[in-house]
């Protein structure tokens, strides 16, 4: 179409000027958007530069993390396993509730309810990241610290073989664990849309066939639904697996903010974003300590883009429908 | 993806075999998954629920003329005579910020949301500028304030509103792109070609006809896109600061609604956290009412 429109327009050539620069204008935008991240990976490489000379590729496996001046020494070991760790624990407390949440707007709900429901929960999505951080501090670590640790926590501690991922020595509340809970509800939206949107994408005839062989929802569900989804399903969680990768607010008011390996879910660590977010705004400018923080930016970037181009890849038929 | 779909024939297969005890069995599974769905649904609610009253709960106290009115004031250490502190300075730096940072992203996400839609169907350039847009749109926001940091604070040695604004910028563009681009795909062909056999160039086709019809939506995208960074914390710690008056100095350290938030609640002081609490309030509900009115619009248009 637009070939046609093009060659028509161009032959009455009173607009072929203003047309060439509308264009230009417009794909100038769009190759600004391209060099927009590719200064921005190059920055971060160009900032981590110092740090990355100086520790080598034991920065990637260091777990020492010392901004004292004259004794500087920095690995990202403990905030690499921190952020993948949270991300991957939010990723399995999200997906099934999300599931949850998608069947039930496109199956279960009476109509009525479906758009007001569906609204809150995307509503949820929009509240910004610093209010989840403050509710998480006084509101979810002090319900973790009083009504699971301080009451459950001997009995969650002797299960066997499960019980040492609640033994912890650490009864401040602010946790891996509350982090990743935080992350779930911010993430939760996400996921949900995205696999409400794909189920929706299901064509009618195929699941009216199935209900019509005397199927239940679940049945339709698990064997229709899903089978026919899975690939977009999978992007949907990848695409909540990015986004929690990179939370900074929410995750630095709960986490703890240290630099040790969690020992089990109620331990304290660390994870990238909130070690820049803490660190950075009061390092010296051109210090190492600072250098060290865009190395750890630099390398959140390349996991996050590994991730969000996966999910942009499996929601590829998504986005053509 | 369509191969699987013969997987309920597993069914058929089961069905003659279908005694009492299966179809029981069937059904408990059923409302099992039922019931464990609506659980989750009310889960989901029960958060947003939680954060709501917990927000008005702490937050309508001090949400009054004195907060909105003042500027920073340091702890008052329970004296009653004391001055307490407000958020203007922190409103205003908000609205500057993030209003700079809708002009400056605002035309750049039109203008590619629009290259995406009329101009790059199906060539490279496109599906590659659509590809980083997308990934721009999730991408930590930290990442862009050190993005920022690098370029426009630690060359001029300072923190700065300008820099805040343009950290800002860029996370409008990719939320403007989407809407631009999904809105013009809205509009039907037959009026492009109505416009073209008028004698219009394509460049007029567009700015006075597609961006007319595609108006509200281009609007909702942008309210969209504000809300989305009226509420970004992460980028400004590492481009505006923070500042506790009200400054129209966009080259120096600025203050704004969630910096003032992050600041105030980590403080350790009780009066201070309970203003942090009125501008989290704040900051919630003008982000959610904006997220409401866009979606009002968008509705009214379907």
């Amino acid at each position: 179409m637009s070939d046609v429109i093009t060659k028509r327009a161009t032959r009455r050539s009173s607009g072929a000027f203003g047309d060439s620069v509308f264009e230009w204008l417009c794909r100038g935008a769009g190759l600004l958007v391209l060099g927009l991240l590719g200064a921005i990976i190059i920055t971060l490489f160009i900032g981590a530069l110092p740090a990355l000379k100086h520790f080598g590729f034991d920065f990637l496996f260091s777990t020492k993390w010392n901004p004292v001046e004259g004794r500087e020494e920095f690995g990202a070991a403990i905030a690499i396993i921190g952020t993948l760790l949270s991300s991957v624990l939010a990723i399995i407390l999200a997906v099934p509730l999300a599931f949850g949440v998608a069947f039930f707007l496109t199956e279960l709900a009476p109509q009525w309810l479906r758009r007001p429901v569906g609204t809150a929960v995307e509503l949820l999505a929009a509240v910004p990241s610093i209010i989840f951080g403050m509710w998480g501090l006084f509101i979810v670590v002090p319900f973790i610290q009083n009504n699971i640790q301080l009451a459950w926590g001997e009995e969650l501690s002797a299960i066997p073989l499960i019980g040492w991922a609640f033994n912890s020595t650490n009864y401040a509340g602010t946790s891996i664990f509350a982090a990743s809970l935080v992350i779930a509800i911010m993430i939760l939206p996400f996921i949900a849309a995205t696999m409400r949107d794909v189920f929706e994408q299901v064509p009618a005839v195929f699941k009216e066939s199935a209900y019509g062989m005397g199927a239940t929802r679940w049945e339709v569900v698990s064997q229709v639904v899903i089978p026919y989804t899975r690939i977009s399903v999978a992007g949907g969680i990848m695409l909540g697996l990015g986004r929690a990768l990179g939370e900074t607010m929410a995750v630095t008011f709960v986490i703890g903010n240290a630099n040790r390996l969690p020992g089990s879910l109620f331990d304290a660590t660390t994870t990238i974003a909130s070690v820049v977010a803490m660190e950075f705004p009061e390092s010296l400018s051109g210090s190492l300590q600072q250098s060290a923080l865009l190395a750890l930016g630099f390398i959140l970037f390349i996991i996050s883009f590994i991730v969000l181009a996966a999910s942009r890849y499996l929601l590829r038929s998504r986005l053509k429908g | 993806m369509n191969a699987s779909t013969a997987k309920p024939l597993g069914m058929l297969q089961k069905a003659p075999r279908a005694g009492h005890s299966l179809r029981a069995r069937r059904r408990f599974v059923d409302q099992l998954v039922r019931i464990l769905c609506i659980f989750a649904t009310l889960v989901g609610l029960f958060f947003l629920g939680s954060i709501m009253v917990t927000l008005v709960w702490r937050g309508i106290a001090t949400l009054d003329w004195v907060t909105l009115s003042r500027e920073f004031q340091p702890t008052t250490y329970g004296d009653p005579d004391a001055p307490r502190g407000g958020l203007l300075h922190a409103i205003m730096g908000t609205f500057v910020q993030s209003g700079l940072g809708i002009i400056i992203g605002t035309p750049i996400g039109i203008l590619v949301g629009t290259y995406l839609s009329e101009y790059a169907k199906g060539s490279k350039l496109g599906e590659a500028v659509r590809f980083v847009s997308d990934v721009l749109l999730s991408a930590p926001s930290v990442l862009v304030g050190l993005f920022v940091y690098q370029i426009l604070v630690r060359p001029v040695g300072g923190f700065s509103g300008i820099a805040g604004a343009a950290a800002l910028s860029i996370i409008v563009i990719p939320v403007v792109v989407r809407t631009t681009e999904d809105m013009l795909q809205l509009i039907p062909n037959t009026l492009r070609e109505a416009v073209v056999g008028l004698g219009a160039p394509k460049w007029k086709m567009v700015t006075l006809v597609c961006y007319r019809a595609a108006l509200s939506g281009i609007v909702t995208g942008v309210l969209l896109a504000f809300a989305r960074i009226a509420g970004e914390t992460a980028p400004l710690l590492l481009t505006s600061f923070g500042n506790n008056v009200v400054s129209w100095n966009m080259f120096g350290a600025m203050a704004s609604l969630p910096i003032s938030i992050y600041q105030q609640a980590n403080s350790g002081f009780p009066d201070l956290i309970q203003i942090a609490w009125t501008g989290a309030l704040l900051v919630t509900l003008g982000v959610l009412a904006i997220n409401v009115a866009a979606r009002i619009l968008v509705a009214r248009r379907k």
